[in-house]
C-alpha cells in the first residue's frame, strides 16, 4: 500500500474496487467490523436467509444526496432509513438489507468510516441486518464522492391489506408530523444559506411505529412515505391510483416555522419539499382517532395530525387545499426540480 | 385572522355591487401573483373583481435580445456565467443556459456576492454576473461592483438588465393597457424605493396605488382598500405594509444604486422600448460592464414564434388564452419565460389554477 504522509488523509484508490488485495483489505478491515453479522461475515456470493413467512416485500433505492453530511443525518443513515421506510409503509417488518457502495477515487477513507458507522447504527436501531453487499470504485470525477444503493426484504405483517383500490370517500388522511424538514434542510445547506433557527432533516426509520400501527389499528387502507416531491406528490399519487379526490386543510398541516421561513425565502412550496421520516396514511373514518392516539405515543408521531380526507369527485379527481384564509386551490403534482427565486 | 378576511371580503363585495362594472386590479409583482394563487384568494373574490398579473417577474420581462447576449457569453470558453436560478431555463434563440450548464461554464448563484467570490476563485476566467431584477436586487449588484472596484478584481463584470418598476407602470397606463383600474404595489420593491415613489402614478393617472406585503391577509386587505377607493371615486396612495415600508424607502440602498447605475432606455419583453427604464453602469465603472467589455449591444430580440408572453405581461390576455399554454408550453418544456420562472404568471396559472 502506498505510504501517505501523516497530514495527508487516506483516500480511496481505484484498486479498492478492483477485486484484489486492496479491496479485500477494505472489506475486512473497514466494512465488516462495522456491519458485523453472521450472514455477511461468510462473504459468500449471496446471502442465505431463512424467513419466517413466504409473504415478503422487496424493494430497492439508490442514494445520491448532496451534501453527504447534513443536519439530522448523512447519506448512510438515509440509505438505511429510505429502504426501511419503503418496506414499513408497505405493511411489512424490515428484515434484511443489501448495501452497495459506489465510491469515487480519492474519497477520504475517514468519511467512508463515518458513513459506515452511521449505516451500522441506523441498521441496529431499526433492527435490520445488512446481509450482502458490494463495493465498486470509479475514476475521479465520475461520481460525487459516494453513491449508495440498498435493497431490502420485509416480512409482510399478517392481516394487513393495503392498496389504493381500498380507499373510499370519507377516509381520513393522516401524517405523523411536520412536513418539509428534510427538503428545506438539504436545499439551504446546499445553497450555503444559514438560517437563524437551525433546520434539521427528519431522516428516521419508521418501521417500529408503522408495525405498531398495523398491529393495533385495523382500517388502515394505504400508506406511503412522502419523500421526493413531498406531500403534494404523494397525495397526487393517491388521487391518480384511487381515482378519488383529496381535500386537505392548510391549517391542519404541521410545518415548523423555520421550515416555512426557509421555503418562503427561497420561493419553494413546502408541500413539494421532501421528507425522510414521514408517512401519509389513509385510514377508515372510525379508525382515525385510534391511529392518531397510537402515533402520538411514539416519538416519531408526537405531532401526528389528520390533515384531510377523501372526498367525492366533482369533475376530475384532484387534490384540493383549503387555505388558511378560507380559499381553495388545486395542489398539482410537482414537476421536478424547483429553482430558487431571485427577488 | 378569518374575521379580518371576512371584513375585507365584505368591503370588496360592497364595492363591486355599488360600482356594477368589472373592476380590474393589477398586481405588479410576481411574488404577489404566486401568493394569490397559493392562498386561493381568487376563489373567494366576486366575479366582478378581476386580478391581472403585471410585468413584475424579472425573468419574464427580460427581453429576448438580452437573453441572446447572455447565450453569446455562455458560448465563450473564457467566460464563466454566474446567474440566478430562474434564468437558466429561459429559452434563447438557440437553447438555454441549462443546455450550456452541462459544459461547466454556467454557475447558479444566490447573490451577486457569490458571483464575486466565483471571480476570486477563478482568476483565469472572466465571471459575468447576469444582473437582472428590479429595485430589490440592484443594490446588491451595486455593492458587488464597488467591492470589485476597491479590491481591483479584474475578471469580474456584470451584464446589467436591471429594471425599474415605475416606468413600466407608466408605459402600461400610457396606452398599452388602460383598462387597469388600480395597482396592488409590490412590498419588496417598496421597501427600497419607498411607498412615496408611487405618488406619480396616483397623481398623473388618477389610479389608486396600494402597497401590500405578501401574506394572504395583506393582499386581501390591500384589495379591500383599493375597492374602497374605487367605490368612493378617489385615487390615493396607501401603504398597508407600514411595518416594513416607509415613505422614503431605504435611502442607503438608493444611494449606492445611484452611485453605480444610471437609467437608460431599455427593452422589455412584450412592451418594447421604455424610456429610462433600465439601469446601465455609469462610465466610471465601465470596466465592469460586460456589454462594453465584450462589445455587445442591448438591442431588441426576435420574439418567440407563437408565444404570447408579452401580452400576458401587459395584462392584455390571461395565460389560458395563449394557444401554447399547457400544450406546447409547460413548465417541463417552456416556450416563453412566463412559464419558466417560479414567479412567472403562466407557471403560476399552470401550477395552481389550470383547472379552475
Amino acid at each position: 500500500m502506498t505510504r501517505t504522509m501523516a497530514t495527508e488523509p487516506e483516500r480511496i484508490l481505484l484498486a479498492h474496487g478492483g477485486g484484489g488485495q486492496l479491496q479485500n483489505q477494505l472489506i475486512r478491515e473497514r466494512i465488516l467490523p462495522r456491519l458485523k453479522n453472521d450472514v455477511l461475515g461468510e462473504l459468500g456470493d449471496s446471502a442465505h436467509l431463512t424467513l419466517s413467512s413466504n409473504a415478503i416485500c422487496f424493494t430497492t433505492d439508490s442514494y445520491v444526496v448532496k451534501p453527504l453530511f447534513f443536519k439530522g443525518g448523512d447519506i448512510g443513515k438515509l440509505a438505511v432509513c429510505g429502504t426501511v421506510n419503503d418496506l414499513a409503509v408497505s405493511g411489512s417488518r424490515p428484515f434484511a438489507l443489501s448495501l452497495a457502495l459506489i465510491i469515487e477515487e480519492g474519497f477520504e477513507i475517514e468519511l467512508l468510516d463515518r458513513i459506515l458507522q452511521s449505516i451500522s447504527a441506523t441498521a441496529e436501531c431499526n433492527r435490520v441486518s445488512i446481509v450482502t453487499g458490494d463495493t465498486k470504485t470509479v475514476d475521479h470525477g465520475c461520481a460525487d464522492g459516494i453513491f449508495i444503493n440498498t435493497a431490502g426484504i420485509g416480512i409482510k405483517l399478517p392481516n394487513v391489506e393495503l392498496g389504493l383500490g381500498r380507499i373510499e370517500v370519507g377516509d381520513k388522511i393522516l401524517i405523523n408530523g411536520t412536513i418539509g424538514d428534510h427538503g428545506m434542510t438539504i436545499i439551504s445547506q446546499r445553497e450555503g444559506i444559514s438560517f437563524e433557527s437551525p433546520l434539521a432533516s427528519d431522516c428516521a426509520g419508521l418501521a417500529e411505529l408503522t408495525c405498531r400501527l398495523f398491529e393495533t389499528v385495523p382500517g388502515i387502507r394505504f400508506m406511503r412515505d412522502p419523500t421526493r416531491g413531498g406531500l403534494a406528490a404523494t397525495l397526487n399519487e393517491i388521487v391518480e391510483g384511487s381515482r378519488r379526490s383529496v381535500e386537505i386543510e392548510e391549517r391542519a398541516i404541521p410545518v415548523k416555522p423555520a421550515v416555512q421561513a426557509a421555503a418562503d425565502m427561497l420561493g419553494f412550496d413546502v408541500l413539494n419539499a421532501a421528507n425522510e421520516g414521514k408517512f401519509v396514511a389513509v385510514v377508515s373514518p372510525d379508525a382515525a382517532d385510534e391511529c392518531l392516539r397510537v402515533c402520538r405515543e411514539h416519538p416519531l408521531g408526537a405531532e401526528a395530525r389528520i390533515i384531510g380526507q377523501i372526498v367525492e369527485t366533482r369533475d376530475v379527481p384532484l387534490v384540493e387545499l383549503k387555505t388558511k384564509i378560507g380559499g381553495r386551490r388545486i395542489v398539482q403534482m410537482p414537476y421536478g426540480r424547483e429553482l430558487p427565486r431571485i427577488c | 385572522m378569518l374575521d379580518r378576511v371576512a371584513q375585507a371580503q365584505h368591503t370588496i363585495e360592497q364595492a363591486c355591487r355599488g360600482l356594477d362594472r368589472q373592476i380590474t386590479v393589477m398586481e405588479v409583482c410576481g411574488t404577489h401573483t404566486v401568493s394569490i394563487f397559493r392562498s386561493g384568494i381568487r376563489s373567494i373574490l366576486p366575479e366582478k373583481l378581476k386580478l391581472l398579473s403585471g410585468p413584475g417577474c424579472p425573468v419574464c420581462v427580460t427581453d429576448q435580445g438580452y437573453i441572446d447576449a447572455v447565450m453569446q457569453l455562455a458560448d465563450r470558453e473564457d467566460c464563466l456565467i454566474a446567474t440566478y436560478g430562474d434564468m437558466i431555463r429561459v429559452p434563447g434563440s438557440d437553447g438555454s443556459l441549462e443546455t450550456r450548464a452541462s459544459r461547466g461554464n454556467v454557475k447558479v448563484v444566490l447573490s451577486s456576492e457569490d458571483a464575486l467570490q466565483l471571480a476570486r476563485d477563478n482568476p483565469g476566467r472572466t465571471v459575468v454576473f447576469i444582473a437582472v431584477g428590479f429595485e430589490t436586487t440592484t443594490p446588491a449588484t451595486a455593492v458587488a461592483v464597488q467591492e470589485a472596484a476597491s479590491e481591483g478584481i479584474p475578471n469580474f463584470c456584470i451584464l446589467s438588465g436591471h429594471k425599474l418598476v415605475i416606468p413600466a407602470m407608466r408605459a402600461l397606463l400610457s396606452g398599452m393597457n388602460d383598462r387597469i383600474d388600480a395597482f396592488l404595489c409590490p412590498g419588496h420593491v417598496s421597501v427600497i424605493i419607498g411607498s412615496g415613489a408611487f405618488a406619480e402614478i396616483v397623481n398623473d393617472y388618477h389610479r389608486p396605488c396600494v402597497v401590500a406585503g405578501f401574506e394572504p391577509l395583506q393582499i386581501i386587505e390591500g384589495l379591500a382598500e383599493i375597492c374602497r377607493q374605487l367605490a368612493a371615486g378617489t385615487a390615493e396612495l396607501k401603504s398597508i405594509y407600514n411595518a416594513v415600508v416607509s415613505e422614503k424607502g431605504n435611502t442607503a440602498a438608493q444611494r449606492i444604486t445611484a452611485e453605480c447605475f444610471e437609467p437608460v432606455d431599455g427593452y422589455w419583453r412584450g412592451v418594447g422600448k421604455i424610456a429610462k427604464s433600465t439601469l446601465a453602469l455609469k462610465e466610471q465603472y465601465r470596466q465592469f460592464d460586460a456589454f462594453k467589455r465584450f462589445g455587445l449591444q442591448d438591442k431588441p430580440g426576435k420574439e418567440i414564434k407563437g408565444c404570447r408572453c408579452g401580452e400576458v405581461l401587459c395584462g392584455l390576455i390571461e395565460p389560458m388564452q395563449c394557444p401554447l399554454f399547457g400544450t406546447r408550453c409547460t413548465p417541463q418544456k417552456p416556450v416563453g419565460p412566463c412559464m419558466v420562472s417560479s414567479e412567472g404568471t403562466c407557471a403560476a396559472w399552470f401550477k395552481y389554477g389550470r383547472r379552475k
